[in-house]
């Protein structure tokens, strides 16, 4: 599966996103939880903002030396024994992958999550070659099982599923005969899954962070899947992104522990994972033959540029889980692997501005986003510059503010649009509120506040207070 | 051991470089001093008994059982633990340790007063070490450094210390003798950070472990026991 997910129209993919109820009562109290759990990891360390400004400068120093540590990484990983690609593109990648496994006459795959072979597609292109692949993360095993269907989540990928509907996948095309308890289902994934993982001749891993120091990297996990990939097929390969690499060990424990407390709250997750190399000769699990893929896909044109700050991401998925308008129109509707506001700022860079335009307007710019990143990308300022950008690209067609105004001619057709951006207006104006009024308005109000200030929206809308009057409350909103 | 090959690295680099509007950098470049050091301030001044205080109290967000024993009483700690499991096949590392602790040769015990049998990890054995870690119902090894924050046993892999072992039976115990804790992950890693400064080789696999595996794939619902071991024990032991 490419980057590209869904139908090929934005617009297209909101309706079915605010269409489907389920999948946004799954994303409210997913993001509900993650958010509080995130919260509270924040808190109970203390000098939170501490710990972020040193994610951020250690982000900001590998970058500006990236060449360096890279070359430094595939020459340790290479004293180690163990082998390492460049890959440029997309292709390239696949195409050495698909070169180590034809070599090994290898069938089956055992893969752990990884986003980055998500992006490249790599899967499709193994199983053209023949290869049975199987995912091993228990939400990527959900959606494979699912005919392929798409992440909805960089960290917890079958987000947008419910419990009833994961049985009855597994009713249907594994023979699944128990309930829908979770705990249930994920026994029936671990009895399913250890065979695989006993028989795979090649496991593929991602990588969270790379050590240049010592040519190692980590994995961090809470399923056990990639220490079972890292174990015991005979051959790895590891695709990491050219940006997740950290200088030293130390540098590791810090974002390691941003990583996981951003994330899911968690102070470590149930398993790092570091390796270093192929299994030593007198070792006897761990792969004998080890390959790390160093991915480029257009990363490296955001070096040097306005938006380098972006590949300071550690994927975390913080963002997204603070974002109001992935809580109402979910992962899909970004058409990208990589949804939310981290995703609305690289997917136009990696896919380019013609596939991706409309997705830097899928956001109230509330500002969330910056504010809980654990290693301060200015989010919400990278997506006014995708505006300013598209606009200046733009500005013979106008298609950007027609775009904007689409929008607004949409909500106000569809009942259910309207419903929700009167319900999140007073929310989504906030950073427009200058005494009380809104003095500089986005989008379709631009043009009326540019002549005069906009009163702000009641916190309780009529539709609401009317109800409640009839229902014989008070009467009286809030705002 | 064999250099590995190195392909498509020159070209690629260099675009780095470009872009980032220099020449290309191949030496030369150090870590800065960072402007702050917050990570050495966490659990800073607590001394080995409130480490194991704090341990204990992170073991239940961990769903991991935390036992306080000391030499004499291990033994038995262990054998209750595993009792407790209805555990009967057992593969353990082979590391020193266990015979400095006293429990190699209580091992004929263990099987002909409770019916556990005992199955050291063999690296000579081959791929058959394997199959008895994927038979055997019960996985201890010793822990090479303690993380008492996130409450974290540090295992570094070797011939005789299979990634396995804690990995493949469904039951898990950590023994953690009191001396290898330390406040946080800060700790290891610049302890290993400083191995590979001085040229040491270090471990194919440093696996950090914080209890049993786990997921919440599903609706966010967390499920203890996914491919990792399902139930986890620490048994942290007085060793000076």
């Amino acid at each position: 599966m490419p980057m590209h997910i869904g139908e090929k129209e934005f617009t297209n993919r909101v309706d079915k996103g605010l269409g489907d109820d389920f999948m946004r009562g799954a994303v409210r109290s997913a993001q509900g939880r993650l958010q509080s759990n995130r919260a509270g990891a924040a808190e109970e360390l203390g000098d939170w903002d501490q710990w972020r400004d040193l994610g951020q400068e250690i982000r900001s120093h590998t970058m500006e030396n990236l060449d360096f540590y890279l070359q430094q990484l595939s020459e340790k990983v290479a004293e180690r024994g163990g082998h390492v690609y460049f890959a440029e593109t997309a292709d390239d990648a696949n195409q050495y992958v698909s070169e180590v496994i034809a070599k090994k006459n290898a069938k089956k795959i055992a893969k752990s999550k990884s986003m980055v072979t998500e992006e490249i597609a790599l899967n499709d292109i193994l199983e053209e070659n023949g290869c049975e692949v199987v995912e091993t993360d228990l939400g990527e095993y959900i959606l494979q099982i699912d005919d392929n269907d798409p992440p909805s989540h960089i960290v917890a990928p079958a987000l947008h599923k419910n419990k009833e509907q994961i049985r009855d996948v597994f009713k249907e095309k594994l023979g699944y005969t128990n309930t829908e308890k979770p705990e249930e289902l994920t026994l029936f994934a671990r009895e399913q899954l250890r065979k695989e993982f006993l028989s795979a001749d090649v496991g593929i891993t991602g990588c969270n962070f790379a050590v240049a120091e010592s040519g190692s990297f980590a994995l961090v996990t809470n399923e056990g899947n990639a220490r079972m990939v890292s174990t015991l097929p005979k051959t790895q390969i590891t695709v990491m992104g050219m940006e997740r690499i950290v200088p030293t060990w130390e540098e590791l424990d810090v974002l390691v522990s941003l990583l996981t407390r951003a994330a899911v709250g968690q102070k470590l997750t149930s398993y790092v994972t570091a390796l270093t190399g192929p299994k030593d000769e007198d070792e006897v699990d761990g792969p004998e033959e080890f390959h790390l893929v160093i991915v480029d896909n257009g990363r490296s044109k955001m070096l040097g540029s306005e938006f380098q700050e972006a590949l300071h991401c550690i994927r975390c998925a913080a963002c997204i889980n603070v974002c109001p308008v992935y809580r109402h129109v979910g992962g899909h509707a970004y058409g990208s692997i990589y949804p939310g506001p981290i995703g609305a700022v690289i997917t136009p860079l990696l896919g380019g501005y013609d596939d991706y335009k409309e997705l830097p307007y899928a956001s109230s710019l509330c500002g969330a986003c910056t504010e809980v990143c654990p290693v301060k990308i200015p989010l919400h300022e990278q997506l006014i510059t995708h505006r300013r950008n598209i606009v200046e690209e733009e500005k013979k067609s106008g298609l950007a503010e027609r775009l904007v105004m689409q929008g607004f001619s949409r909500v106000t057709r569809s009942s259910k649009l309207f419903n929700v951006a009167t319900k999140m207006a007073p929310f989504l104006v906030t950073p427009f509120v200058e005494d009380g009024s809104i003095v500089k308005g986005p989008g379709p109000i631009k043009p009326w506040t540019n002549i005069r200030d906009l009163p702000v929206p009641q916190k309780e809308r009529f539709r609401d207070w009317f109800k409640t009057r009839e229902k014989g409350g008070t009467g009286h909103g809030q705002g | 051991m064999v250099k590995g090959d190195i392909k498509n690295r020159e070209a690629f680099l260099d675009k780095i470089a470009d872009n980032l509007g220099r020449a290309r950098k191949t030496s030369g470049v150090e870590r800065p001093r960072w402007s702050n050091q917050v990570q050495w301030s966490v659990l800073k001044d607590h001394t080995e008994d409130q480490l194991v205080d704090v341990l204990e109290k992170q073991c239940d967000f961990i769903h991991t059982d935390l036992v306080r024993t000391n030499q004499s009483n291990l033994n038995q700690a262990i054998r209750d633990v595993i009792k407790g499991w209805n555990g009967k096949n057992v593969v353990t590392w082979d590391d020193p340790r266990f015979t400095t602790f006293g429990l190699t040769n209580q091992f004929k015990s263990w099987n002909e007063e409770d019916g556990i049998t005992v199955n050291q990890w063999d690296a000579s054995s081959g791929e058959e070490s394997i199959r008895l870690a994927e038979k055997a119902d019960v996985g201890i090894t010793f822990s090479d450094i303690t993380l008492a924050e996130s409450g974290t046993v540090v295992l570094f892999s070797d011939q005789g210390k299979g990634r396995s072992v804690s990995l493949l039976p469904a039951t898990y115990i950590a023994i953690v003798p009191k001396s290898t804790l330390v406040p946080r992950m800060s700790q290891a890693t610049r302890e290993i950070h400083q191995r590979v400064e001085s040229g040491e080789r270090i471990s194919s696999c440093v696996n950090f472990i914080t209890g049993p595996s786990n997921s919440a794939d599903i609706e966010m619902n967390l499920v203890v026991g996914v491919h990792g071991p399902i139930k986890a024990t620490y048994i942290v032991v007085e060793d000076r």
